[in-house]
């Protein structure tokens, strides 16, 4: 995977907001928002994986959809190449589109049962090229070679797939535009093991020999570790911690990834038995109605008197590694808040 | 990959599918689906009565013949005559031409109707509000005053345009279409709500595929099903309608035989000669029967899940 020191950003996130509307009552009154995304800022290097990791719920999908404009942002801004899709009107859109493919969670859900392989992965060519009938035949082959699918198939129906082949038909589906950038939320998290491998190596030889981007949401924190270059944590609806893979394993600033980490269980006997679990108490507050000051503060281990009131803001505290947390010195105050950047 | 056979069994695979097209998996799944086949025997047989009988049977089904009155079945009249002394055969055959063409028609223009309100209705959220308080609108109609106004304003006009029979056809046809969409729409509707949150609708919109084509191509296609036992329902509901309408006076003309009128124009004599509504009746239900199954048949042989099993 390359290094990032010469690479131009392909994909700035900056201040998205997803809030999906509460309404009650006869006429549908207003009353509150979901905040599924809350003010998230990033950036994606051409030819990186951007790993983003949360539990459930934590606005992971909603992130990814919003990205590639599949929900309405409710504001803020994406760049993919240069161009804010969140201000483009629908036709220009629809011409950017080929740019910017994803790769879906539920292979199952993701392909129409009444459409047979070759079909499903011929639509996007359909709509954006002007190739014949005979040309379009021959890319969907090249396709189903290049993710290793049997050119026999391509008259059968997704049903009567695995899971990991039908996972390989979205990636097909996805790549038939020759994409930059690709979303991928969760891949891999309705196949099993042996399987999620394969199609984890797929997505890197696929990076690799195309030159592609990678948004790649999981929930599964060891995947993520062998995938992505650098990593999101994301809690409710905002990013707590971003940093790159090895230090943010290594050494987890934010208190959230060091509670997340902590559950990953260590291959070695002897490590296992001497990780100590961060044990989190309570459950995530509601997204419709978040704590005042930082979101984390109501299950904190380290929170202190500030946190309460005050929300902190992703800073950069060490090279490349962001944190939105009191624990480190904030840019408006520039003092650090309680303990400094302790070695943890 | 561990996935895929060998290349040699994939060789063999190959040539036995390239043989194959698509419709002919439908057809080899049809065939086998026993009520299908046995409702396009039954409503071949009846159409082929209908269409080809009158060559054969030459009997005029409007002549009267006022001394061989509600006369049994014979060598003459092989269903026996009506009140009139007309050649129940006869009449039967011309009476199914009309009834079958309405129904027909009638259904395919329902269907067509509701089917589109319903899709547009599910998947648009903005015309949802007004399209469905439309439907609501019309189911609260009540239907039959609805038909004999429409009868008595365009019966002239139209008849003027297409000729009296061509003219009361399209005026009976457009008003049960008109008053017949609506449950349609309703299940259509719910249906589209359903299949239009499915991630492959999400995936042909990060494709960029336009509205109309994801309603084509991914929705329509997934809500096939109940439109298919809609349709079929339809078209039983469409020749009652039509023998309704006749019963009432507004539909054909009176010398003019319909399923409809023939079991209508019985009704009063059912005591004294039950064939003669039996018979009409008979002919009413074997077809609606033979409709249905087809329609399940085509159904089940048109999903590709099901196919095969």
């Amino acid at each position: 995977m390359p290094d990032g020191a010469a690479a131009r950003p392909l994909v700035e996130v900056r201040n998205l907001r997803m809030y999906f509307p509460i309404t009650a009552g006869v006429f549908r009154r207003k009353i509150g928002d979901v905040k599924a995304v809350d003010n998230v800022t990033f950036t994606i290097m051409e030819g990186e994986t951007l790993g983003l990791v949360g539990e459930s719920g934590c606005g992971k999908s909603t992130c990814g959809r919003a990205i590639l404009r599949l929900y309405e942002p409710t504001s803020g801004s994406v760049l993919i190449g240069g161009q804010d899709i969140v201000a483009l009107k629908p036709r220009a859109l629809r011409d950017l589109r080929p740019r910017m493919q994803m790769v879906f969670q539920d292979p199952q859900a993701s392909l129409n049962p009444r459409m047979t392989v070759a079909s499903i992965i011929a639509e996007p060519l359909l709509e954006h090229t002007s190739m014949t009938a005979a040309q379009r035949q021959t890319r969907v082959h090249e396709l189903m070679d290049q993710v290793g699918l049997n050119r026999a198939f391509a008259d059968r129906y997704p049903h009567a797939f695995s899971g990991g082949q039908r996972q390989r038909i979205g990636i097909a589906r996805a790549l038939a535009l020759n994409p930059r950038f690709i979303v991928c939320d969760e891949p891999i998290a309705a196949l099993d093991v042996s399987i999620q491998a394969q199609v984890v190596n797929l997505l890197e030889e696929l990076q690799d020999s195309l030159g592609l981007t990678y948004l790649f949401i999981s929930h599964d924190l060891s995947m993520v570790r062998h995938i992505a270059d650098r990593v999101a944590v994301m809690y409710l609806g905002q990013i707590a911690e971003l940093s790159p893979r090895e230090p943010l394993f290594a050494r987890p600033l934010h208190p959230y990834t060091q509670a997340l980490l902590s559950a990953v269980p260590e291959h070695d006997p002897d490590l296992e038995a001497n990780r100590r679990r961060i044990i989190l108490k309570g459950d995530v507050p509601s997204p419709a109605n978040p704590p005042l000051g930082c979101n984390f503060c109501t299950r904190c281990p380290r929170v202190m008197e500030i946190c309460r009131r005050i929300e902190p803001v992703l800073t950069e505290v060490e090279p490349g590694r962001h944190v939105a947390c009191h624990l480190y010195p904030q840019p408006d105050s520039g003092r650090a808040n309680g303990a400094p950047t302790r070695g943890q | 990959m561990t996935e895929a056979p060998t290349d040699t069994l994939s060789g063999r695979v190959a040539a036995a599918e390239a043989a194959r097209s698509p419709w002919r998996d439908v057809w080899d799944q049809f065939r086998h689906h026993r009520g299908a086949m046995f409702g396009v025997w039954v409503l071949g047989l009846i159409l082929l009565v209908v269409l080809a009988g009158p060559w054969i049977w030459h009997l005029d089904p409007t002549k009267s013949d006022i001394l061989a009155r509600n006369k049994p079945a014979s060598w003459a009249h092989p269903l026996g005559s009506d009140h009139l002394g007309r050649d129940l055969l006869a009449r039967m055959m011309a009476g199914g031409r009309i009834s079958l063409a309405v129904g027909v028609t009638a259904m395919v223009l329902s269907i067509l109707l509701g089917t589109l309100i319903g899709a547009l209705s599910g998947y648009f959220r903005k015309i949802d509000t007004l399209l469905m308080r439309i439907t609501d609108l019309f189911l609260a109609l009540p239907l039959l005053p609805l038909l004999l106004l429409m009868m008595t304003l365009f019966r002239d006009p139209l008849a003027k345009t297409f000729g009296p029979e061509g003219g009361i056809f399209i005026l009976i046809v457009g008003g049960i279409a008109l008053t017949s969409w609506m449950h349609t729409a309703r299940i259509v509707r719910g249906e589209v709500l359903v299949v239009k949150e499915r991630e492959f609708v999400l995936a042909a919109r990060s494709i960029g595929t336009p509205p109309h084509r994801i309603i084509t191509r991914h929705i329509l296609p997934n809500v096939l099903s109940p439109v298919m036992v809609s349709a079929t329902l339809g078209i039983a509901s469409a020749i009652i309608t039509e023998s309704a309408l006749s019963f009432l006076g507004l539909g054909f003309p009176p010398d003019f035989p319909t399923w409809g009128r023939l079991l209508f124009d019985a009704m009063e004599r059912i005591q004294l000669y039950p064939w003669q509504v039996i018979l009409p009746g008979i002919a009413i239900s074997l077809t609606v029967l033979s409709v249905n199954y087809i329609g399940n048949g085509l159904r089940d042989a048109l999903d590709p899940r099901i196919r095969g099993r």
